[in-house]
């Protein structure tokens, strides 16, 4: 969903313009830290691929159909910096060049959709990956949940954004239930195709996924039939870290937001039909097309939800939450540059 | 890339809004946007004044209004939610046609719905106006960062050979007696989208040896520098300082 202008005000969109630009920039020098000069036209194509994902279209039952939003996948195929970058860059050509997305929405846009959906997943998956055993199937599974909960939390984040600068004063319960509930049940769908995504790319190609790399075991030669380590080939940059740190942090996220996120699903008695609805919603859309019954369901939905429990304790925990999952993946990330620099 | 770099919303076309600058266009409509939606929405009569700005201009550019009012459609999802608004929104109620509506609500959509409405209606005014490279130089000469700016190149250009090699993908899918028709098939579809990221990542690869072979060190050699005269600037901020005009008009009444 991209929010058009008008819905937020001036000054709370100006500050998430101020937030997606700093994390723009912070991910433009992790990004070129990582990939070099390669970074343009990796990120580039990468840009170009999520772009195009969003329009293959997965049909749900009867009609509906539903296609990925892509953060979480970009997250985990080509790492959180990178990711970011792409996100925000998909949303700005979308903002410029197909008027979809308000122009002074651009960094609540960015802010919702790039940076808060790839960072919590990307710190959730990286948690899930270090406790599981190492095998690629959890990396499979790690992907399934991170894409489950960034959904909602991309949700919950703009409800924030709601709360403290929206222009209507729609009653915050009402806004978060139906959001996040919505939500929940779109992130299901997601979460199920960025989990056989990645797995068909790891079964292919597990080199390229960046969540992935510490899953290649290290080549060994038989030399007179002996096993011998071979000569490391370029070692590759990233992982490594503090283990334990990640390991704290990426468990208190996934504990945290699970509990958040099985409160709401179990909160939301009808999955199917609102699946289909939304669904529907969202290919309606995507295509531009004028959209007809579904938004109708959509209203009531709407005006229905109120019935789920919510409300402002639900925010601050969101808030608090999503400060726990940052902030965890910040000081690993700062760790690992500091011992990086140190070494 | 055999179809042009045009994108779809370009109208390819002689006029003084196509000819100027694309940084003075893009700076014209963000301090339009930024204007439009930090006036009071009690001022029904400034939006409407917006709204006749907005077609001077796409007149000027010689966009045919049903070009324009087709591309709004892209907001309808957004009518829906303020459409929604008047009955869900608490406060003082009035009833119209026997319908009880509440006050606060209908302000709260009429103001999504005017604002948005302007800003998509400016969105697609500079984008039918202004060429993709343009565009993209005009974000550079923003001082957008010049890497983002690659990228954003790079997605364009390869945006239209990614979706082809989908498309391709999906007629042998189909040739071969697939047919999508529910979740039993998402392994299938998954399995392509996983294929299309690992052949978009090759390409990436191979064209960055293209580049490196071709000299290319980490920055792009800008050879087509956009300038803007002065009177270039002024007759792009015509826009925008009506705007500002008519805003403050609007917060003094």
């Amino acid at each position: 969903m991209h929010v058009p202008d008008g819905f937020i005000n001036a000054p709370v969109s100006a500050a998430a313009g101020v937030v997606a630009a700093g994390a723009v920039a912070v991910s433009l020098r992790g990004a070129r830290r990582e990939l070099d000069e390669r970074t343009a036209p990796l990120a580039g194509l990468v840009a170009a691929f999520i772009f195009a994902v969003q329009m293959l279209n997965f049909p749900v039952a009867a009609g509906t159909s539903g296609h990925l939003l892509g953060g979480a996948l970009a997250a985990i195929l080509v790492g959180p910096w990178t990711g970011v970058l792409c996100i925000a860059v998909v949303l700005l050509m979308q903002g410029i060049l197909f008027a979809d997305g308000g122009l002074t929405a651009l960094g609540v846009n960015i802010t919702v959709m790039g940076v808060v959906t790839v960072v919590v997943a990307y710190a959730l998956f990286r948690g899930l990956v270090l406790v599981l055993p190492r095998t690629r199937r959890s990396v499979t599974v790690a992907s399934f949940a991170a894409a489950l909960v960034s959904v909602p939390a991309a949700a919950a984040a703009f409800t924030l954004l709601y709360a403290v600068g929206g222009t209507t004063d729609v009653p915050l319960s009402k806004v978060l239930t139906a959001m996040v509930g919505v939500h929940v049940l779109i992130g299901i769908g997601e979460a199920v195709i960025t989990m056989l995504t990645v797995g068909a790319v790891v079964a292919v190609r597990p080199d390229l996924v960046y969540g992935a790399r510490g899953l290649t075991a290290p080549l060994k030669l038989r030399v007179g039939g002996e096993l011998v380590d071979a000569a490391p080939a370029a070692p590759a940059t990233a992982p490594a870290g503090s283990p334990k740190k990640l390991w704290i942090g990426g468990l208190v996220t996934a504990l945290v937001l699970a509990g958040f996120v099985s409160f709401y699903a179990s909160a939301s008695p009808d999955g199917l039909e609102k699946v289909a609805a939304d669904k529907g919603i969202d290919s309606k859309v995507e295509d531009h097309a004028a959209a007809d019954s579904p938004l109708a369901d959509y209203g009531v939905k709407g005006v229905e939800a109120p019935r789920l429990s919510g409300g402002l304790a639900g925010v601050i925990g969101v808030g608090a939450t999503l400060a726990v999952g940052t902030g965890a993946f910040w000081v690993v990330r700062r760790r690992r540059t500091h011992s990086e620099t140190a070494a | 890339m055999g179809a042009g770099h045009a994108h779809k919303l370009y109208r390819h076309a002689h006029s003084p809004v196509h000819e100027l600058p694309p940084h003075t266009k893009l700076a014209a409509v963000l301090g339009f946007v930024v204007v439009v939606v930090s006036t009071p929405r009690e001022a029904v009569w400034a939006f409407g004044l917006y709204a006749v700005l907005l077609a001077a201009v796409a007149a000027k550019a010689r966009v045919p209004a049903g070009f324009l009012l087709k591309r709004l459609l892209i907001e309808i999802p957004f009518v829906a939610f303020a459409l929604l608004m008047p009955f869900v929104v608490p406060g003082q109620q009035t009833t119209v046609l026997g319908v009880s509506l509440s006050v606060p609500g209908l302000w709260g959509a009429w103001n999504v719905l005017a604002k948005g409405t302007l800003g998509v209606a400016a969105s697609v005014l500079l984008a039918s106006t202004t060429e993709l490279r343009a565009l993209l130089l005009g974000l550079q000469r923003l001082k957008l960062p010049p890497l983002l700016v690659q990228i954003a190149s790079f997605m364009i250009r390869y945006g239209d050979v990614i979706t082809d090699e989908m498309r391709r993908m999906s007629v042998a899918r189909r040739s071969r007696g697939f047919e999508a028709k529910g979740v039993r098939h998402w392994g299938v579809l998954a399995k392509s989208a996983g294929a299309l990221f690992i052949r978009s990542y090759e390409r990436g690869e191979r064209v960055h040896l293209a580049m490196v072979s071709r000299g290319y060190a980490g920055t792009m050699p800008v050879i087509d520098e956009v300038t803007a005269t002065r009177a270039q600037w002024a007759r792009a901020a015509a826009l925008p300082l009506t705007a500002l005009l008519i805003c403050l008009l609007g917060r003094t009444l």
